[in-house]
């Protein structure tokens, strides 16, 4: 029944290690601290096939992160692929004539969405719930492998 | 030849019975944690020798797994090109598997073991019988603040063998064998999602440390009362824990990550 | 002698208690009461299941018929609760005192009180004193149990047997092992606390002199069945061959030296 100090502060400091590593864990080793705490605005765009490209995927304009994927819906009319993307609120100076196309991380690596800044003709910027209509499919290796032998098929 | 299904059907119905008995003592050990949750002193006093004594195990354990990883992952990660995946699969392995189940094995192994032996000599030195005549539910009273400490110890050990063990293979990836910094920590949180791994990690250790503190103030309770006997019981929670830790570790990993 | 109208005067009544441990019947229908304020012993040879008893009388096991009344309750009828409030009344001091090994001897005989009342810190700190200083060991309350000899770690388990001022306290066996001067000790300590806390105590024993030595009343229990009973005196000079072979210490007697055997020279000169 007695209570030592040293052992109260012993189990203290065991628990705040249990709890430090959990929040170590969550903060540094998962994707929960890239949750940006701050503003964002959503963009989205209408792809032909948005191949294996998932939510939560990069957003990225000249190789930087800008943004994740929020939703992937199919459009029920175009019966095309509506992804949609936050985007985070300090790069609000997009042009809003920009491109997006999917690509993919090296041969076999992660699809992202890369944003390509257009000339900026109409001297707008892209806001929340603008949609980007210049877009580049994800190009899927098997419709490729496809390709390059029919093409070969149809050569001979 | 008949003697052989008479032995089977017996040791059948005594597992049965046994099984039954642990489900009873399982209930009445949940029916006291009401009363440990009012008198918090006793429940630190088991924090104390159930997570602080099997601290520096787990952290050690943790650092060296976590080195093995970052070891092993880069010399078959470089083969294809893809040492900067180290931090994933160091990660991923951790949080997902390694984390919950090594140290679950390891708190079977120092404070389970060392639950059961307790119980076990309590019991054969008539503490605990003593302690009925004492109008003191011995369950309530010794049971019950044991299991809280396990089951709250555990998840805190799992998460704190998964951090050490993430800074470990840091250490031999990035510091010793030269993998960029920048690419192990960003293709590991590109990958590891808060909810599919660290949180399914969490719950995997949760059940586990349910489980292996049942066990093991179960085999100590249900200990024959002498010294055989409660040397047997430690070794069987021993292994029935190692058991169960790695068949539900396959139960749960199926229904978290797979579609069987 | 155990009729209904003399009830009043017991405090623990056994009516044909029958149990049997496994395929061994260790009581067949006994009945025995127990006398308020008096030392009752309970003696037999070993294996007979004297500690048995103290357990059923405890409501720690039950029996497989007949009916056991502490105090004038049913002890096997009670809830949990009932029975819980009843065993604050008893006291039990186990052979080896089952004093709990990871509290030194003053949380030991705090114990009870801390568990069983919301009495302040410097209030049972009094008692703990008093208990202790009963047993004459208040010098000792800062060791711990594996620091205590035998004897002295029964006395502790006997101050914390009567922390919470019980009616009555059921020694097992608490002669067993101990010294001359500690044996001296005891038995002393058991004689006062009765005549000066107005106990009813029960001792379950084998050792004679000791025992007979205090006790009021005495039944002796061999194989399942009470085959004695009486003051010592009455005992003494009973004419049961049994009752003077156990209370004398003879080797032979109705209880045989030798455990059930064929023929030694059968058994010898037999090849296999």
């Amino acid at each position: 029944m007695q209570h030592s100090r040293t052992q109260d502060i012993l189990v203290g400091f065991f628990v705040a290690c249990g709890i430090v590593s959990l929040f170590y864990l969550a903060l540094q080793v998962s994707n929960l601290g890239n949750y940006d705490a701050g503003d964002s605005f959503t963009i989205s765009a209408r792809f032909q096939n948005s191949g294996s490209l998932k939510v939560k995927s990069p957003v990225s304009v000249a190789g930087v992160r800008i943004g994740r994927v929020s939703a992937i819906t199919l459009d029920r009319e175009s019966l095309e692929s509506l992804v949609e993307m936050r985007i985070d609120a300090k790069y609000n100076n997009l042009p809003d004539d920009s491109g997006a196309s999917i690509y993919t991380a090296g041969l076999l690596g992660e699809k992202y969405v890369s944003i390509d800044p257009g000339p900026g003709l109409s001297g707008k910027f892209l806001r929340d719930k603008s949609r980007i209509t210049n877009v580049s499919s994800a190009i899927v290796l098997e419709e490729m492998i496809g390709k390059f032998f029919l093409n070969k098929t149809a050569g001979n | 030849m008949l003697e052989i299904f008479e032995n089977l059907g017996k040791s059948t119905f005594g597992s049965l019975a046994k099984l039954g008995r642990a489900v009873f003592f399982l209930l009445y050990t949940l029916n006291g944690i009401g009363v440990v949750l009012l008198r918090p002193g006793l429940l630190l006093r088991q924090m104390y020798s159930v997570g602080v004594l099997s601290f520096l195990i787990i952290s050690i354990s943790g650092l060296f797994v976590g080195m093995v990883l970052g070891l092993q992952g880069y010399y078959i990660l470089t083969d294809f090109g893809a040492a900067e995946s180290l931090g994933v699969m160091v990660a991923a392995s951790l949080v997902r598997e390694l984390g919950p189940v090594v140290s679950a094995i390891l708190f079977a192994g120092r404070a389970g073991s060392a639950l059961t032996a307790e119980i076990g000599l309590m019991k054969a030195t008539e503490q605990l019988s003593g302690m009925e005549m004492m109008a003191v539910d011995p369950i309530k009273r010794i049971i019950s603040p044991r299991f809280l400490a396990g089951f709250i110890s555990m998840p805190l050990l799992a998460a704190l063998f998964s951090a050490i063990g993430v800074m470990g293979g840091h250490m031999v990836g990035v510091t010793m064998l030269g993998v960029d910094d920048g690419a192990f920590w960003s293709q590991m949180q590109a990958t590891i999602d808060f909810h599919e791994d660290i949180i399914n990690g969490v719950i995997k250790s949760v059940v586990f440390g349910f489980v292996v503190s049942w066990i093991s103030l179960f085999e100590g309770y249900d200990a024959v009362p002498t010294s055989e006997g409660v040397s047997r019981a430690t070794t069987r929670t021993v292994v029935n824990s190692a058991f169960s830790i790695l068949g539900l570790d396959f139960i749960l990993t199926a229904l978290m990550f797979g579609d069987i | 002698m155990a009729n209904s109208a003399s009830s009043e005067n017991h405090i623990v009544s056994v009516r044909n208690l029958s149990f049997s441990r496994g395929r061994i019947r260790i009581f067949d229908d006994i009945s025995l009461d127990i006398q308020r304020g008096k030392i009752t012993a309970i003696m037999g040879p070993s294996g007979t299941g004297k500690t048995t008893l103290l357990k059923l009388i405890g409501g720690q096991l039950y029996p497989d018929a007949g009916r056991i009344e502490v105090d004038g309750q049913n002890v096997h009828a009670l809830k949990t609760k009932e029975l819980y409030d009843l065993r604050k009344r008893m006291g039990m001091l186990f052979q080896s005192g089952a004093l709990l090994t990871d509290m030194n001897v003053y949380d030991n005989v705090a114990f009870p009180l801390r568990e069983h009342t919301r009495l302040p810190e410097s209030m049972i700190r009094t008692l703990v004193l008093m208990k202790l200083q009963a047993v004459g060991l208040r010098g000792a309350r800062e060791l711990m149990p594996n620091e205590l000899s035998g004897g002295m770690a029964r006395r502790v388990a006997l101050a914390r047997a009567i922390a919470l001022d019980p009616l009555m306290i059921m020694y097992d066996e608490p002669f067993t092992g101990q010294d001359p001067i500690s044996l001296g000790a005891l038995v002393h300590l058991i004689k006062a606390l009765n005549s000066t806390l107005g106990l009813t105590s029960i001792i379950v024993s084998h050792d004679v002199q000791e025992t007979a030595a205090i006790a009021d009343y005495i039944y002796l229990l061999s194989e399942g069945r009470i085959t004695g009973q009486g003051t010592p005196q009455q005992l003494l000079q009973s004419d049961s061959p049994w009752v003077q072979q156990f209370l004398n210490g003879a080797a032979d007697g109705p209880v045989h030296f030798h455990y059930p055997a064929k023929d030694y020279l059968d058994d010898l000169l037999s090849s296999q």
